[in-house]
């Protein structure tokens, strides 16, 4: 008995400790709140009322997630809302935990608009906009929004390719160093002489494809004679995996590693390959790899999401809807590349102007068809791969792109239709037009030069 | 005199300082009462490795977590959701634990009945009408579920191998079957989606409102069916008799092999029947992560409920309430991120854990067993 009572002395002492020191951080807490509500009370009428959830597929600790929540605390902040009038939900997976977070953050905290940043969460975020139409559903990087025939669910996306084009720009710059001082040896080319690069994929559908393709015509637009092989790792996110495929081509003797993908493993790769000797640089995605990859991170294709969020945002307060389908780039400076490292070739900087220059006039176009060639086994490996109808003339430019914008499930191994969109003519004016007809990205021709794993 | 006082101080130095030794059985509300201080302690410990680390309110921290569950009835209805999901495998795992049968497949189990579930959806979805369709989506899970489990105890039944590593190394081949047939369904898309989006064909039926009101009914039913088998039935004997001594189960005449491949089916069969329920009633899709690990879990859960299915029920409520209140954690405290929070879990499950050794065993101190002794 006497043991028992030492015990819970013991015990009601150390509660104590415990509300006393808990005591001492709550009255920090009740003074952070009151000054947060000081700023929510600041913003004008409407503003203050609205609540905003966001699905996060990562959090702050993976690239792609800390983009979004960078751009949405900027959005935020230029629009004068607090801090708590905006929540994140991180790390929710893309399966029905997305759908129960969106009624979660619908019905606990009365959210009159949800946000998710992952491609995955779309099925969920239509299945939950169905049943709440009187709640705003974005799904960013989405497809379907305007052909679900759901008014409240929209999509938006930035136009990355061109982000992915100026970043090809810097890498080419690179190379043309390299062969210039005569450092690339043959194992750094192919039978035909061909420069080779290598690019971590993550999966094999348009958004990657459209991105790779920019990624190499801006290599190109700065050095012709160059070859990529492209692999995919299944998943947006695996750092073994990314780190494993850059290793392999820089093995089979790429010396730029591109990737779309969102860790650091592929950088991380390059640079302990350069540190033993070899010669091999990264261009990253989303964020700045130079903590990683100090010497060989030339830089990163990125966006800069707080322009759509402030966008959306702001017709949150105003009361007017959201665009079914928005997708910006360089011409409102919604895309962006990260500071150029210091292994960048002299004069890096003025070509990067000027391509950007170029594509704010529309001088360029980063999917200009004389630009490149579709072979025959590519057309029908276009086919195969996405149903796009790529016609070439005898010169093998391709001179029409016909393309199904209709949501199918591919289970049963015949696409079934599940939404029905139209089917459009990519190619306008001599060029693909990209994310013009959607938000999300739908170039999916498979261009000579590059070689797709399959 | 004085070599005599040596001897015996000496002796008292043989004696060790602290021993353990097995209780009997304690009254209830002392066990409970050990079980809550560990509670109380584990909170303490969490709270001084929250503040320390972060900076933050524990007591703060705490209602966010408890949020995590009681927040609203959504939030609530969507914990005992997910508690009969990981309910349901720990009744699975549950005689062929008693059996002492080492089950770890049910996570391969689990997917193996989810796939057969989907693969019905998918191929079948669009010919059959509901109502047959739902039946035959069940009696596939449960086959599928039975056959991952009937391999290695048919192995274990004929050449006596290790069961423990078989039905690991069928959760590895199950997983990579669920990504390889996954990564064909979702065609040219990132991800695959609901199966029969469209048609919703196979998909539960909503009963007040929510599709999983019938995987809670569901699990319910076998968890009280689970009770009265081991507890009233020739089989549950059986099992019983195996698990305490295979010999002495061989001597009274069970066919020991018999009743291994059974139960291991029976175990196989519910999991399989808890990847029906998450497939049809909660997912309405598949990939390797649909069993979210919850094979593994259940293995706690049904060793600390000790295959009693009423405290499997409670058990499993606190590890859903724990793993729902550090997902709300990481999303409110940019400091606590999903590692941190799941420390805190994991502190407050070690906490309870190792109360069990208190509930089992007391300590006996060197100065009290004298003391003990003068009494005597």
């Amino acid at each position: 008995m006497k043991k028992i009572i030492s015990i819970v002395l013991a015990a009601a002492m150390m509660f104590c400790l415990l509300t006393a020191c808990g005591d001492s951080t709550s009255t920090g807490a009740v003074a952070t709140g009151a000054s947060s509500g000081a700023a929510a009370s600041a913003a004008s009428g409407n503003a203050s009322k609205i609540k905003i959830g966001v699905i996060l597929v990562g959090d702050e600790t993976e690239g792609y997630t800390k983009a979004h929540m960078d751009g949405i605390d900027a959005a935020r902040q230029s629009l004068g809302l607090s801090e708590d009038q905006v929540i994140y939900m991180k790390s929710i997976p893309e399966s029905s935990e997305c759908y129960d977070t969106a009624i979660k953050l619908i019905k606990e905290d009365g959210c009159s608009a949800i946000f998710s940043n992952s491609y995955g969460h779309q099925n969920y975020m239509v299945q939950a906009a169905q049943e709440n139409p009187d709640v705003t559903f974005v799904s960013m990087t989405g497809d379907f929004a305007a052909i679900s025939g759901c008014k409240n669910m929209k999509n938006a996306f930035t136009d990355v390719y061109q982000s992915r084009y100026v970043s090809g720009v810097v890498a080419g710059m690179k190379i043309k160093e390299l062969a210039d001082a005569g450092k690339l040896t043959d194992a750094n080319k192919d039978e035909n002489g061909n420069v080779k690069v290598g690019y971590v994929g993550a999966f094999n559908y348009a958004e990657v494809v459209s991105g790779y393709t920019a990624f190499y015509l801006g290599i190109k637009s700065v050095y012709p004679q160059v070859t990529m092989y492209v692999d995919y790792t299944q998943s947006w996110f695996d750092v073994d995996k990314e780190a494993a495929m850059a290793e392999k081509f820089i093995g089979d003797g790429c010396v730029i590693i591109g990737q779309h993908a969102d860790s650091t493993g592929a950088p991380s790769a390059c640079e302990a390959a350069f540190k033993a000797g070899t010669t091999v640089y990264s261009v990253g995605y989303n964020v700045d790899m130079l903590d990683v990859a100090p010497d060989v991170a030339l830089t990163s294709a990125s966006n800069n999401w707080s322009v759509y969020y402030t966008y959306a945002f702001k017709c949150l307060i105003d009361g007017t809807d959201i665009k079914t389908d928005w997708a910006e780039g360089y011409d409102t400076d919604a895309v962006k590349i990260t500071k150029l490292g210091t292994a960048c070739a002299e004069g890096t900087q003025e070509k990067v102007d000027e391509t950007i220059k170029g594509l704010k006039d529309g001088s360029i176009k980063v999917f200009d068809t004389s630009t490149f060639t579709v072979s025959s086994d590519n057309i029908a490996a276009t086919l195969k791969a996405s149903g796009a109808k790529v016609t070439c003339d005898s010169g093998n430019k391709v001179t029409s792109c016909q393309i199904d914008l209709s949501y199918y499930d591919f289970s049963t191994g015949t696409p079934t239709l599940v939404y029905q969109g139209q089917t459009i003519e990519a190619i306008v004016d001599g060029a693909f037009s990209e994310s013009t007809f959607r938000s999300a990205p739908y170039f999916s021709i498979r261009i000579d030069g590059i070689n797709e794993a399959s | 005199m004085s070599t005599e006082a040596e001897k015996k101080s000496s002796e008292a130095a043989k004696v060790p300082f602290v021993r353990i030794a097995k209780r009997t059985a304690l009254p209830i509300w002392k066990s409970w009462g050990i079980r809550l201080l560990s509670v109380l302690l584990a909170l303490i410990i969490s709270a001084l490795f929250i503040f320390s680390v972060t900076g933050l309110d524990p007591i703060a921290v705490y209602v966010v977590m408890w949020d995590g569950t009681f927040k609203s009835s959504y939030s609530f209805i969507t914990t005992l959701r997910d508690t009969a999901m990981l309910l349901c495998i720990s009744v699975a795992l549950a005689p062929a634990f008693r059996m002492k049968f080492w089950n770890i497949g049910a996570e391969g189990q689990v997917l193996a009945g989810g796939l057969c579930t989907a693969l019905v959806m998918i191929y079948l979805g669009n010919l059959l009408p509901q109502w047959l369709l739902l039946p035959l989506m069940f009696v596939s899970a449960v086959a599928g579920g039975a056959l991952w489990a009937f391999i290695p105890a048919w192995f274990k039944a004929r050449w006596n191998t290790n069961e423990t590593l078989f039905t690991l190394m069928m959760n590895y081949v199950a997983i990579n079957i669920v990504d390889c047939l996954t990564n064909i369904w979702r065609g040219a898309k990132s991800s695959m989606g609901n199966i029969n989006a469209s048609t919703q064909a196979g998909w539960f039926p909503l009963i007040f409102g929510y599709r999983f009101t019938l995987n809670i009914i569901i699990v319910a039913v076998l968890s009280v069916g689970m009770y009265m088998y081991l507890r009233f039935t020739k089989h549950g004997y059986e099992i019983a008799v195996i698990g305490e001594s295979e010999n002495t189960a061989k001597y009274i005449g069970i066919n020991v092999r018999k009743v291994v491949v059974r139960t291991m089916l029976l175990s196989g069969a519910i999991c399989g029947i808890a990847g029906f329920i998450t497939v049809a009633g909660k997912n309405m899709t598949i990939s390797s992560g649909t069993a979210e690990g919850f094979g593994f879990t259940a293995i706690i859960v049904a060793w600390l409920a000790k295959f009693n299915p009423g405290y499997m029920a409670l058990i499993s409520f606190l590890l859903i309430f724990l793993q729902k209140g550090a997902t709300q954690i990481a999303s409110s405290y940019a400091a606590l991120n999903d590692y941190a929070s799941s420390i805190v879990t994991g502190i407050i499950l070690f906490c309870i854990l190792g109360s069990e050794f208190f509930v089992n065993y007391s300590l006996i101190f060197r100065g009290k067993h004298q003391k003990g002794g003068e009494k005597a």
